[in-house]
């Protein structure tokens, strides 16, 4: 086998989408088609005193207008996604979840206070301006360090605090770590707030056909059968009648999970009610307010050293930014715990964690899901460590990776999946010392550097190390069927948001069924067409979805080759699948094609024998144990103008190992992706809200996602540990180039720079802060 | 994020069009590229009640010498301008600032006039046309009147431009022998508006010493900022570096620059000393080029 | 609501003739006046490039001119282009350079890039990236689309297509 696993396959979802024919959530068109625009609040933190909508409700092409109050029982507030972890004691976790339309009081600005129901958008959003709403102001919660002071107004009234969750990891005894320790490096770290920035807004289209009974909503989720599943619960409908559909999907990275979000909640509310299609799409400036954001933190962290620079033990105490409420539990900081401890050996770990309610839009994962900030964390203080023990930073990092042999790893601590936070395998030195040979380190540290600073040119390099966990369970579902044509149609219940399901998932499959990669057909995210499963996210799809296309289709396989072993008259072995037909091998012309097989499985008279089922076709799961740890290593040259603070990046290395690779050119992609939008993390991209909680820059002019002029040149390289936890061995990869370049950049410019005391403690980095940092020093 | 709802109103003649405007005042907006204008409505922070479009205007759409001058028709879009021979040879730094406005596709539809209609303080065309000493024609159906650049621009977005006026032309004195120029800007990503940025015109006479000079900011105040007599030193002199330096130091201390979430008014100063000085030694080489 | 004003279109060499309201953006006139719902809207604001069309042979954003401006032009979209089972050079380069994940931002790209190949094919890399500047891509990383762009330019100026 291995003939189309690992080849770097052209995709088959392309033509579609590159001629326009591939249908977006805003493509759909359902005759009488009402439009929906939300009224939303411009105060972040306000008490809702009176909402008049009868103007609203007078215009011309207007439909309907609904209030909370309008939604009676109906008017709940979202379910949990993540339920907290049950297996740490003492684990303080305060459920506030988010409601359809604001009912006492505002939360976040953005929060949607009413929705117009019209004949056309344009005149939906001329309504928005006939509603009075009377708004009292509140004092808003913004700095996340300042939420848990006494002083702090309350996001959630009922709650003393607004602490969201609280609770303590640890790992061996860090106290005495400490003791033992020749060097302690304390620091202060901060990461503040980003967008995921799909290109595409969110969008749905709900309809209510009242005499089928039967509910479809077209949604940009990355979940659609968890979607359905709880818009069914929520209105009492069996979830047979509802059919949640994930067309394609401009983009995911995160927010389009399975939210619950409001619009979500009220479109299908709406449309019951009406029983007349509605679509709502997500404009770029509510995208920044409606959306759920990521990556605000603040870290007091400590790290004891030898003076050889072995890490003894880390601290990290940090406190999490939840925004108004929290859904999606403590996904993002276990993450972070997680990840801190990176692919080193850190015997004594100790971390507190508190997560804060603000009145600010609410945080769930976006690419990278709060891993980005362990890594930053842990690699600025191996960093500081080296610079003051005066080792290399590959070296520091190089004694203190995990050794191979103590692969599965159990760290103790618990991870977002609430079970042990266990790395199944790695193998760290060789993606480092793949890096370093392919950025030329050596030669650069001995020769450039000096040259092109006797210049009086300020560049530097970085090197940092990272791990993924990925590929998290509970499961994912296929179903492979040999349709009579020998096509193969295959159904899953994950969405797509351009990771090239359609084809990497295809490639597992005509693997197992000698078939081409072409002939494969792709259904995912369509609930019709398959009932189980969670949805694309955590990095999950090639592990977790691709094994079971593989169980699925090893299933079928065996059904071909019974059959075919039956009606040629041959023992299965010595059949081969190749070319669409089952062959006996060495006799070419005794063979049957794959189309007449499923004929001949699926027959029109006789009886299908007991045990047996019809047709060529077989439905698979696959849940991992637990996921699957991808690394790697990224190398940078920076170039830092030390008058405008400008930085331009001169080279750019990723050595990535996510075990078995699917297709080199999709993974090639993804990692380029995820540099890309590390990039704009580390320099370029920060939400600015100010004290009143009001988001200064909505808009993609004023928030700045790198274009290509700010993407250099990714050059990509691999190592392969295949994870012993799945028969792929793959590991997941959508996620892992955003991850390290934070903290890569930060290095990469500290050493450009070449001063002591430069340090840089904070992401996303800006000409400002560096000017900041580096005049701000000089005066002093 | 749809656009209020508004008259349109089309003249395919300029008379037609200031008769529309004459009738309607500060109710009309005049669209040219609408590049500016169309994000503004989109997000309902313009609603004009009244839309005269320019951009059936043929007239309005010109380069051509005249007397010793550039003539532009506020209708010229930014791409004719960029790739216009007369441009790159008579007005260099004209030609240098096209590409560093916005993206190609807002250049293909932007126009010259519009740009400099809408004032926006971090746009290169209003420091770049006081730099020039250009003039602006102003014409209403009442009439015509000329300003020159320095004093068209009153505020942010707000200029000399009385409500029933439009601005139809710019003249641009053609670049006499030994002058240099540059255009210094720093911005966040490639296409972004400015944090800060500086146009310099300088000429160095046949000795080799400065016989003029201008340095003109832009995305530091509400309105394009000349260094004025700062630079006037430079005059009869040899601009040496550290001369060149004084000068920057001594304008940046009459520049009060504002904070925005990307520079701060220190930052911006800092850029201001920078970016001026970067200007204006470039404009130097090239006018030392020229001159040979 | 104001008067509904008419409007004939030449798009994809095929004349539209529709009544509109002045305010109609002209993304949305392609989008859901004629269906042509290639052409992708991202932040009607001009940046991000997604609803880049051609008007006169210009690439241009379509969420900034009202349909009503288009008045008597020629408007290109992404559905001119090839079909599917006979894609553009420019399409077949991107579909083998991998220039594309998410396709969203796509037709976009197309549409601004094309024009600039076929002024003249022989592009420097310095010309690639400047026809690229005003299109957001948050899933490629831009890489692939700069292949996508090479290859093409290679195809076009040895198949003499300009």
């Amino acid at each position: 086998m291995a003939r189309l696993i690992g080849k770097p396959l052209k995709r088959n979802e392309d033509p579609r989408l590159l001629t326009g024919q591939a249908l977006f959530v805003d493509d759909v068109e359902l005759p009488g088609m009402l439009h929906a625009a939300f009224l939303r609040s411009d105060y972040a933190h306000a008490r809702l005193k009176g909402i008049d909508v009868s103007a609203a409700l007078e215009r011309e092409g207007v439909v309907a207008v609904y209030t909370a109050e309008d939604m009676g029982d109906d008017w709940a507030p979202g379910p949990p996604l993540v339920i907290p972890p049950p297996t740490i004691e003492e684990v303080t976790f305060n459920t506030r979840t988010q409601v359809p339309l604001v009912k006492e009081k505002v939360r976040h600005a953005g929060e949607p206070l009413a929705v117009v129901i019209a004949e056309s958008r344009y005149i939906a959003e001329d309504a928005l301006d006939d509603i009075v709403v009377d708004l009292e102001p509140l004092p808003a919660v913004v700095d996340i360090e300042r939420a848990l002071d006494a002083d702090a107004a309350l996001v959630h009234d009922d709650l003393e605090s607004n602490l969201a969750a609280h609770l303590v990891q640890t790992k061996g005894g860090y106290q005495s770590a400490r003791e033992q320790a020749d060097l302690i490096i304390k620091r202060r770290i901060v990461m503040d707030r980003g967008i995921a920035g799909a290109m595409e807004n969110r969008g749905i289209v709900a309809y209510w056909d009242n005499k089928q009974q039967y509910l479809t909503v077209w949604d940009t989720t990355q979940s659609p059968i968890p979607i359905r599943n709880g818009l069914a619960g929520m209105f009492g409908l069996s979830e047979h009648q509802v059919r949640v559909i994930a067309p394609f999907v401009g983009g995911g990275f995160g927010p389009k999970i399975m939210m619950f979000y409001p619009e979500e909640v009220v479109l299908t509310w709406a449309t019951l009610k009406l029983a007349l299609p509605i679509k709502w799409i997500e404009d770029r400036r509510e995208n920044f307010y409606a959306t759920t954001q990521e990556r605000g933190q603040v870290h007091e962290v400590e790290m004891a050293l030898t003076e050889d620079g072995r890490i003894l033990g880390l601290k990290d105490d940090f406190i999490h930014d939840s925004g108004a409420y929290d859904p999606y539990g403590l996904t993002i900081p276990l993450n972070t715990q997680c990840h801190v401890l990176g692919p080193y050996d850190i015997p004594n770990f100790s971390s507190e964690l508190h997560v804060v309610f603000t009145n600010k839009t609410l945080t769930t994962p976006v690419r990278g899901a709060g891993r980005p900030h362990g890594v930053f964390v842990v690699e600025r203080l191996l960093d500081i460590a080296a610079r003051e023990l005066g080792i290399d930073p590959s070296e520091i990092r190089r004694r203190n990776y995990l050794p191979n042999d103590v692969f599965p790893y159990d760290n103790v601590i618990i991870d977002q999946a609430f079970a042990n936070f266990i790395i199944d395998s790695g193998d760290y030195l060789p993606a480092m010392e793949k890096a370093l040979d392919m950025i030329g380190y050596k030669d650069f540290i001995e020769n450039e550097q000096p040259r092109l600073r006797a210049e009086g040119r300020r560049v530097g390099i970085g090197v940092v190390s990272f791990i993924e966990t990925t590929g998290v369970g509970p499961y994912e579902g296929a179903r492979v069927t040999i349709e009579s044509s020998g096509d193969v149609s295959v159904a899953t219940g994950v969405g797509t948001q351009g990771q090239g399901h359609f084809t990497s998932f295809a490639q597992v499959v005509a693997e197992h069924l000698g078939v081409k990669v072409s002939d494969v057909h792709m259904v995912t995210g369509d609930t019709a067409q398959f009932h189980w499963g969670t949805g694309t996210f955590a990095s999950r799809g090639a592990v977790v979805a691709a094994n079971a296309m593989n169980a699925a289709s090893s299933i079928v396989r065996k059904k071909i080759l019974e059959l075919a072993s039956e009606l040629l008259d041959a023992p299965e072995d010595e059949l081969e699948i190749e070319d669409g037909e089952v062959r006996v091998a060495d006799v070419p012309r005794m063979s049957i094609s794959l189309g007449e097989l499923a004929q001949k499985a699926n027959p029109l008279r006789g009886a299908v024998e007991p045990g047996t089922e019809p047709g060529l076709e077989a439905t698979a799961y696959f849940g991992p144990n637990y996921g699957a740890t991808a690394f790697g290593t990224h190398a940078m040259i920076v170039e830092v103008d030390p008058e405008t603070m400008n930085v331009e990046i001169r080279r750019y290395v990723v050595v990535e190992d996510c075990g078995t690779v699917l297709n080199p050119l999709i993974l090639d992609g993804q990692v380029h992706g995820g540099v890309a939008h590390g990039i704009g993390n580390a320099f370029y991209e920060q939400l600015f809200f100010d004290d009143n909680g009001q988001l200064l820059n909505a808009s993609f002019a004023d928030y700045l996602i790198p274009t290509s002029a700010e993407v250099p040149t990714i050059e990509v390289g691999h190592t392969v540990t295949p994870s012993p936890l799945n028969p792929l061995g793959s590991k997941g990869a959508g996620e892992a180039g955003a991850i390290p370049v934070p903290a890569l950049m930060a290095q990469a410019i500290e050493n450009a720079i070449g001063e002591a005391g430069f340090e840089i403690l904070e992401s996303p980095m800006s000409p400002l802060k560096l000017f900041n940092l580096y005049y701000g020093d000089k005066e002093q | 994020m749809k656009p209020a709802s508004f008259e349109y109103v089309a003249p395919t003649t300029l008379d037609q069009a200031l008769e529309r405007l004459a009738e309607h005042g500060f109710e009309a907006k005049v669209i040219a590229g609408g590049q500016s204008l169309i994000p503004m409505m989109n997000f309902r922070l313009a609603q004009p009640s009244v839309l005269i479009d320019l951009n059936k205007i043929a007239e309005l759409s010109y380069i051509r010498l005249k007397d010793d001058e550039l003539r532009i028709g506020a209708m010229t879009r930014h791409v004719q301008v960029e790739r216009d021979a007369l441009i790159a040879r008579h007005a260099p730094l004209i030609h240098e600032a096209m590409t560093k406005i916005a993206t190609p596709q807002i250049r293909n539809r932007g126009t010259f006039g519009g740009s400099i209609a809408h004032a926006d303080p971090a746009a290169e065309l209003t420091a770049v046309t006081v730099a020039l000493d250009a003039r602006f024609r102003l014409q209403s159906a009442g009439g015509e009147r000329w300003v020159p650049a320095d004093e068209f621009f009153f505020g942010m977005f707000a200029t000399a431009l009385g409500p029933d006026e439009m601005l139809v032309e710019a003249a641009i004195p053609v670049a006499p022998e030994r002058t240099g120029y540059a255009l210094e800007e720093e911005a966040r990503r490639a296409h972004d508006f400015a944090m800060a940025g500086a146009a310099a015109v300088t000429a160095l006479d046949e000795g080799g010493k400065c016989s003029a000079a201008r340095l003109v900011y832009f995305s530091i105040g509400d309105v394009p900022t000349d260094a004025g007599d700062a630079v006037a030193v430079l005059i009869g002199k040899e601009p040496t570096p550290d001369l060149i330096q004084s000068v920057v130091d001594t304008a940046a201390d009459r520049l009060e620059p504002s904070d925005d979430i990307h520079a701060t008014a220190e930052f911006r100063l800092h850029l201001a000393r920078v970016l001026g000085r970067r200007a204006l030694q470039r404009a130097f080489e090239r006018a030392a080029v020229e001159a040979n | 609501m104001s008067e509904l004003i008419e409007v004939t279109v030449n798009v994809n060499s095929e004349e539209y003739r529709r009544s509109v309201e002045p305010r109609m953006l002209l993304s949305d006139f392609i989008r859901h006046e004629l269906s042509l719902s290639g052409t992708h809207v991202g932040c009607e604001q001009g940046v991000c490039g997604a609803c880049t069309i051609q008007l006169d042979g210009a690439a241009v954003r379509s969420c900034l001119m009202f349909a009503v401006q288009a008045d008597g032009h020629q408007i290109r979209t992404v559905e001119d282009l090839g079909t599917m089972d006979e894609l553009h050079t420019l399409q077949e380069a991107f579909w083998e350079a991998h220039g594309l994940q998410c396709g969203f931002c796509t037709p976009g790209f197309l549409m601004s890039i094309l024009p600039v190949l076929e002024e003249n094919p022989e592009v420097s890399e310095e010309t690639i990236q400047r026809a690229m500047e005003g299109n957001l891509c948050r899933c490629t990383g831009y890489q692939h689309i700069r292949d996508a762009v090479k290859q093409a330019a290679e195809k076009m100026v040895a198949g003499g297509e300009a």
